[in-house]
């Protein structure tokens, strides 16, 4: 799950890392009240969206004047901004962030990650900060500097000093490179975040050591003893075909095509959508409705997969491990009937009971393409889909 | 005897008397599994499904002789869970938990080195369909009826996509030593490459078929241990063509986030290291057919 900037921000700045001086808005009154309060005369104003490279995309504007602050923020506010990052489609600005400026001497890099090969959180540091992090590993691979922590001693003073060092950073700041290291390590492990980004942190002129920009998202699985994390969830920034699925415990990722996919299991739901690719057609979603694949939990699939106005046909592949075939079929039928199904529908059973399970949709009067393997299925709902595309036109 | 698990091996169940542990043990022991107790702390003592109750691994495992423990413990707790298995001296623990903290099976993995290598408990999993020695014992979730016994491997980290292969493989008469599935987490206890060593050393072994996926290096960590070091023959294939990067695909572990971590890549690597690939999904059971068949012929 991923977080806001200023919110990423605030957890930091608890754990003594430094961050400019900045407030929320929702309208460019509130922003041009924010940068009063703020002083000076020069600002910036950031769009929040879930998504880095806002910058090229027009998301960040320096402003010098209340005016300007306020246009900046009517220009942004209420639109998508489309970043290479968030897809054609974009994201929805309805927050801002108006904060200081500060001068910069340095900009440096800092992420960690959940490193899956040592199985161990990583620190990962370059003094080549303000380029995304693949850049960095592309353009100057030998500035990037890495350290992996021990999850049961915790980050050491003398990492963060290595690190430090290795950035090759004035003895003056060390010691708030240090500070700034441990801190966000901290962060990291006691919201059990799965990365968190500061690019770039930088020095500024008056020798101090700032996160200009931050990124964090968290383990999913960890949200259970996170309520403080579960309640900065901002349904605005995600696919709403997602929000609709997983406010209904169901595990859907929205795609671009028009095949619609029922599935149990993560692993076959892939290998479908592959399967489905390989016949021709595009996938429309992902979507695992897990073990227990109850009338319910279909009936829900099928209102999940129809929410999204693309789809022109569905693929319902299930093999039946500990439920059963003849089960699953009644619960097809059954959401048919509920929720009404306008495209043409593929079903594939397989595994226990199947036999049962077949005889009931053949039973059902529903219109219902019955198929016996997966490449079977997956042919079926190419052509099923091309003859609706066809017929559609006509 | 194939590989970890066989019908002499003494199990027990942590979640025993959950919903789901009594389901699994009741199909488990009518599989064949030898359990021999459960444990379900506070009810220890008690007689569930015709199998005992301890309070703690430790006792079950003074009291039974157990060798392998299954974990049905809720993610908030299955980590401890894990962690005492490995403290009472158990050989083997398969974790079917789906949703434990990464940084809790970070502690695990840290904790578990305390044992040196050849005391240290085997865990596979966590968020896994579990092992199956097809005709003998089951320690899992699977159907039980979908595998033949035979000679090929599986190891894989989906169940229901093991099960296609299974099944696959079945109706062209092909059967299984042993399928382990090691779980779609990122962090887990056995490693593709793990699994692979033992079914190389298993006598009752021909042939692996290894099922992956997108996201993580433990498909390119295994493709580089075969090429040097495997002498059966692998099949490999990859589930996630038509996923985008950087979205989660059901399985916490499956996200593409480095180079090398899509399918496409993971393919590359393996054909590379002579892996023979499985093209579709639906090819499960020619491909590993055409592979036997040339290994007979070599022979």
């Amino acid at each position: 799950m991923d977080i806001h900037e200023y919110q990423a921000k605030e957890l930091l700045a608890r754990y003594s890392v430094q961050i400019p001086r900045g407030g929320l808005a929702y309208s460019p009154e509130q922003a041009t009240y924010r940068a009063s309060e703020i002083g000076g005369g020069k600002w910036v104003v950031k769009a929040q969206i879930h998504s880095g490279a806002r910058g090229k995309a027009g998301g960040i504007r320096i402003c010098t004047t209340d005016n300007e602050v306020s246009e900046a923020a009517e220009s942004m506010l209420g639109r998508k901004l489309v970043t290479h990052q968030t897809g054609p489609k974009g994201k929805l600005v309805s927050r801002l962030y108006v904060e200081e400026t500060v001068d910069i001497r340095q900009e440096l890099y800092l992420g960690i990650v959940l490193d899956r090969k040592s199985e161990r959180v990583m620190i990962v540091a370059s003094a080549s900060g303000g380029m995304e992090i693949e850049e960095i590993a592309e353009k100057q691979p030998d500035s990037i500097i890495r350290a992996i922590v021990d999850p049961g001693a915790g980050m050491q003073q003398f990492q963060a000093r290595e690190i430090a060092f290795g950035l090759g950073l004035d003895n003056s700041l060390i010691g708030k490179a240090v500070d700034t290291l441990l801190g966000c390590y901290r962060v990291f492990r006691d919201f059990d975040a799965s990365m968190l980004e500061i690019n770039p942190l930088v020095i500024t002129k008056d020798g101090n050591l700032i996160a200009l920009d931050a990124k964090m998202s968290f383990d999913e699985n960890a949200l259970f003893r996170r309520a403080e994390i579960s309640e900065l969830r901002d349904k605005s920034q995600e696919d709403p075909r997602e929000t609709f699925a997983s406010d209904r415990g169901l595990s859907y990722v929205g795609l671009e095509g028009n095949i619609g996919c029922i599935i149990n299991g993560a692993g076959l739901a892939m290998a479908t959508m592959d399967m489905i690719k390989i016949a021709g057609g595009e996938p429309a979603n992902f979507l695992d409705i897990g073990g227990g694949a109850s009338p319910e939990r279909v009936a829900k699939a099928f209102r999940a997969v129809l929410a999204d106005k693309n789809i022109e046909t569905i693929l319902v592949n299930i093999f039946a491990g500990i439920n059963r075939c003849d089960w699953v079929a009644e619960g097809v039928i059954k959401a048919i009937r509920e929720v009404g199904v306008n495209v043409p529908l593929v079903v594939r059973l397989a595994g226990t009971n199947v036999e049962e399970g077949r005889r009931i949709l053949a039973e059902s009067g529903e219109k219902v393409i019955v198929a016996d393997t997966l490449a079977e299925a997956a042919e079926k709902s190419v052509e099923a889909m091309r003859a609706y595309a066809k017929s559609k036109k006509n | 005897m194939a590989v970890l698990l066989n019908r002499r091996t003494r199990v027990i169940v942590q979640g025993l008397t959950g919903k789901i542990g009594s389901f699994h043990a009741d199909d488990m022991k009518r599989y064949g599994t030898n359990v021999v107790g459960g444990v379900t702390p506070g009810k220890g003592g008690q007689v569930h499904q015709g199998i005992p109750v301890f309070n703690t691994v430790r006792g079950a495992v003074r009291e039974t002789g157990a060798e392998a423990s299954i974990v049905f413990v809720p993610p908030p707790f299955a980590a401890d869970s894990i962690m005492e298995a490995a403290e009472a001296g158990l050989k083997l623990c398969v974790c079917i938990t789906d949703g434990i903290p990464s940084q809790d099976m970070m502690r695990v993995k840290r904790y578990m080195r305390r044992f040196r290598y050849e005391d240290r408990m085997r865990l596979v999993g966590p968020n896994c369909a579990g092992v199956i020695t097809p005709g003998q014992a089951l320690m899992g979730i699977m159907p039980g009826n979908i595998y033949l016994p035979g000679r090929v491997g599986i190891v894989g980290r989906s169940g229901t996509l093991g099960y296609e292969a299974a099944s696959q493989m079945k109706a062209l008469g092909i059967g299984v030593s042993t399928s382990v599935g090691i779980g779609g987490d990122p962090i887990n206890g056995s490693s593709f490459k793990d699994i692979l060593k033992l079914f190389e050393d298993d006598p009752d072994t021909d042939a692996v078929v290894m099922i992956g996926e997108i996201g993580g290096p433990q498909e390119a960590e295994a493709a580089e241990w075969a090429r040097h070091n495997m002498r059966k023959p692998l099949i490999a294939y990859i589930a996630g063509l038509s996923a985008p990067k950087g979205k989660r695909m059901g399985h916490a572990g499956a996200i593409i986030s480095a180079f090398g971590e899509s399918a496409q890549e993971k393919v590359e690597i393996l054909r590379e290291a002579g892996v023979t690939i499985v093209p579709t999904p639906a090819a499960f059971g020619p491909t590993v057919a055409s592979v036997l068949e040339q290994q007979k012929k070599a022979a």
